[in-house]
């Protein structure tokens, strides 16, 4: 069985959404994702983030971690804040729910980890933190099928 | 970002380079909402050929600009998004209050037609 796995960790400020769903992308390319299946992987990481930032930290400072797992041809991210919490997951997870209309949030977050993840799970414990772990498995697409 | 006027159309076209994200999305709300001020226009439409990322935080910039030419009696075009821009967007359900379509002028005159 081929396992690899990293670990980052960075402050919750805005410009690290992009390193982090550019790291996201570069541990995946040994598995030889298409693009379709890289740009998933970059638009998951960066809504879980985000959510960290936005949402577990609001305006104090603090770290987000990703975990990143290969297990042969799927690979595994966990992302962790250690911020408020979410009081109701499973409220938070609705299609265009938002803890924050005044921003302009879409509430489309956790609906996108969903869609372009095979699984995503929300562990969250209020004061102590959020932990989201998603996996999706990364076929090699038969070129013969075109 | 560049942000012009087609003043024939009352409409600020709005050309948006790189990634969209939230990082990104304060500076674009911002500077579209100031101009929308200053040039008196009610349509907005957003040039996406250049974006080459973009996640829910950009559906929330489209929205708000939605809400803010609807309230002008406006209407908001997107166009040459790319597929993975499209996707989201399709995603949103924005397509059924905006106008999605493959260039600035097709967009224009669908926006025209659906007023």
């Amino acid at each position: 069985m081929y396992k690899n796995s990293m670990k980052i960790e960075f402050l919750n400020i805005s410009d690290n959404e992009r390193f982090a769903r550019c790291v996201a992308a570069a541990f995946v390319l040994e598995l030889d994702p298409t693009m379709d299946q890289l740009s998933e992987i970059k638009t998951a990481i960066s809504e879980a983030v985000t959510n960290a930032i936005i949402h577990g930290y609001e305006d104090r400072e603090g770290i987000i971690t990703i975990e990143g797992n290969i297990y042969d041809d799927t690979v595994e991210f966990i992302v962790t804040d250690n911020g408020v919490g979410i009081p109701d997951i499973s409220r938070a997870r609705e299609p265009l729910f938002t803890g924050k209309p005044e921003l302009e949030r879409s509430g489309m977050g956790f609906t996108i980890m969903e869609t372009f993840m095979d699984s995503m799970e929300v562990e969250s414990f209020v004061g102590k933190g959020t932990r989201i772990t998603m996996r999706k498995r990364l076929n090699k697409v038969d070129k013969s099928e075109g | 970002m560049e942000l012009f006027v087609l003043g024939k159309y009352r409409t600020l076209v709005v050309k948006i380079y790189g990634e969209l994200d939230h990082h990104k999305a304060d500076s674009v709300r911002k500077a579209i909402d100031r101009e929308i001020k200053r040039c008196g226009v009610i349509n907005i439409a957003f040039d996406f050929s250049n974006v080459t990322f973009m996640d829910s935080s950009g559906i929330g910039v489209i929205m708000g600009r939605y809400k803010i030419a609807k309230s002008l009696g406006g209407s908001t075009v997107i166009y040459g998004a790319n597929e993975s821009v499209q996707r989201i967007i399709d995603m949103s359900g924005i397509t059924n209050i905006v106008t999605v379509s493959d260039s600035l002028e097709n967009g224009l005159k669908e926006a025209a037609a659906n007023v």
